[in-house]
């Protein structure tokens, strides 16, 4: 029976795995097909590669995205931080259920309802204290940031949630003030949870399309803004260039912070060993 | 953290202490008041105005605003939204199409996600690892990635029409099917995730009690795993349902003219009729349907939160 059982999750694995991995392989694949045809093979080629390096519009679009990710992200960072140590660390406080509602609901509301909904209170808030001037890179950010933030939290959170927190208490008891506790303690061990929720929103940011097109001015066109007016008339081989340098360079970036994590909890685990007091 | 002169350091400690708690609480509070709450209640009030041909392009709310008693609300927005069928079409297409590709997910998901958990250590990392990575990679080039499958010049029609299958392309591109496989595609990782962390917590011993005592394995498996897990069921159906509902890219570039979708309504008429209230109350609509399964999404993730502590 359970040979049956484990024959049948196998062959899910196997067949679940094709189906998330064979699409993103056929892009690879084809983006070194010489010929323009997409379904035609016509000999190995890099010339999309080069073609997709002379496109300044393109390259405009994504140093736009790129620094609207840094931005995005680092403010995630900031503002998504306090809100999950808020969560998982301050107990009950008034208003906490729409804290934690403001929170959750990012994660799963339809892009289009973020976006319109933003773009509407840009508009409102410059009629009425002329700031944000017109929309561009600042509003996209502030978009951004806002919903990358809501992840931050959530990441944050499940890290905090997931740890003791006895070292705080003892620290808190032995009279340590809480800025002190939050830069000593509470800073190090969430680092590889920041690294994470920094990642994260940076990869989000540099994905989204609906909500900067809701937001976006002109000059501020995005990456994937780029793509979608181009992809929208069909399958083109220098998008398929492109498709492919953004898969790669972001599994290059998820496989070295993972194994930066891993070696600092190793790291970690390894000094509690050796000496215990050190945590403190 | 301690080379600040003392006096200041001091008084920085005690500002601190006195008012530390609500600075935390208070920046993310703040900016997600302002541009996460505040922003619904401008949709609100603009799905009330009428549209026109101004800058912006819809009747002058703030002139009412400060006229004050001169509130002309206009409901023709939504009466408009319920006398036109396409609206409504709309919504139980984008409704139905998000309920059967959120049930599709979990059928794919629930196995793999099992067959996660029971996996060993190093295995198991690694097909966790398998199942992260497509979800940090673009989204827009998941859904691009199906164009060239699914298109009438595609990967899949020149396959088998090379194979001699066919002699005709197949249209699998711009209709319903297409978009059942973006989203599904695209939703996958939300629905493994949720599951894989409540399948791994559980029990492995109730179910060997179960299995010794002679229960069938399907049977074990209806009464103890497929219950113990329902957290992650519901968390992860919502991960999918939620924002399926209003997915505009996906029936934009995979559905076809009259794969009729609420999101992409939404964007329609933003962008191409510029009606910007019409727009804003299709928004407020869609939110109303939404809101109970956000809710319940919220009220889930307060459980494990709690029960993580």
């Amino acid at each position: 029976m359970s040979g049956k059982r484990s024959i049948f999750l196998t062959s899910a694995l196997c067949f679940g795995f094709a189906f998330l991995y064979v699409p993103i392989l056929l892009v690879i694949i084809y983006s070194f097909n010489e010929g323009k045809l997409v379904t035609v093979w016509a000999g190995f080629s890099t010339k999309w590669y080069v073609e997709l390096f002379q496109d300044d519009g393109m390259i405009d679009a994504a140093w736009n995205s790129l620094r609207i990710g840094v931005m995005s992200a680092t403010l995630a960072l900031a503002i998504g931080t306090p809100a999950g140590l808020v969560m998982s660390r301050f107990g009950r406080f008034k208003t906490r259920t729409m804290f934690s509602g403001m929170i959750a609901a990012p994660l799963v509301m339809p892009d289009v309802i973020t976006g319109l909904s933003l773009l509407l209170l840009f508009v409102t808030m410059e009629q009425l204290i002329g700031w944000p001037e017109g929309r561009g890179m600042t509003t996209i950010v502030i978009a951004h940031t806002t919903f990358c933030a809501a992840y931050v939290a959530v990441v944050i959170q499940s890290r905090l949630a997931g740890m003791d927190s006895s070292i705080e208490e003892a620290a808190m008891d032995l009279g340590a003030k809480p800025t002190k506790i939050f830069f000593l303690i509470t800073l190090p061990m969430i680092l590889p949870a920041l690294m994470a929720g920094w990642l994260l929103s940076f990869t989000l940011s540099l994905d989204d399309l609906v909500i900067s097109s809701f937001v976006a001015g002109p000059g501020s066109t995005t990456l994937p803004m780029k793509v979608f007016s181009s992809v929208r008339l069909g399958v083109s081989p220098e998008i398929n260039a492109l498709a492919t340098l953004i898969i790669v360079a972001i599994s290059i970036l998820i496989i070295i912070a993972s194994i930066l994590v891993m070696r600092s909890e190793r790291q970690r685990s390894r000094q509690i060993q050796d000496d215990p007091g050190i945590v403190g | 953290m301690s080379e600040i002169k003392p006096t200041l350091k001091q008084r920085f400690d005690r500002w601190m202490i006195r008012h530390g708690r609500v600075l935390v609480i208070g920046l993310p509070y703040l900016w997600l008041f302002l541009f996460f709450l505040v922003p619904f209640l401008i949709v609100l009030k603009i799905s009330f105005a009428t549209a026109e041909y101004a800058q912006p392009p819809y009747s002058a709310l703030f002139q009412w605003v400060d006229e004050g008693v001169n509130v002309a609300i206009n409901f023709g927005n939504y009466l408009f939204l319920l006398s036109d069928s396409l609206y409504i079409t709309a919504y139980l297409n984008s409704i139905r199409i998000a309920a059967i590709s959120t049930v599709i997910t979990l059928l794919i998901g629930y196995p793999m996600a099992y067959g996660i958990a029971r996996a060993k250590g190093s295995t198991r990392n690694l097909l966790l690892m398998l199942v992260i990575l497509p979800f940090w990679t673009s989204f827009l080039i998941r859904v691009y990635a199906w164009i060239g499958i699914l298109d009438r010049e595609g990967l899949i029609n020149a396959a088998l029409m090379g194979m001699h299958i066919i002699s005709e392309p197949l249209i699998m591109r711009q209709t319903e099917f297409a978009v059942y496989i973006g989203i599904v595609y695209t939703y996958l990782p939300f629905m493994i995730l949720p599951l894989y962390s409540t399948l791994e917590k559980m029990d492995g011993s109730l179910l060997e009690a179960a299995l010794d005592l002679g229960c069938k394995p399907w049977k074990a498996f209806l009464k103890i795993t497929l219950p113990l897990s329902m957290p992650g069921v519901l968390a992860g159906s919502l991960l999918v349902f939620i924002p399926a509902v209003g997915e505009f890219v996906i029936p934009e570039l995979l559905g076809g003219p009259n794969t009729l979708m609420i999101g992409r309504t939404l964007w329609n008429e933003f962008f191409s009729n510029r009606d910007w209230p019409i727009a804003s109350s299709v928004a407020i609509a869609m939110l109303i349907f939404l809101v109970v399964p956000i809710m319940y999404f919220q009220h889930i993730q307060g459980k494990t939160e709690e029960a993580g502590k």
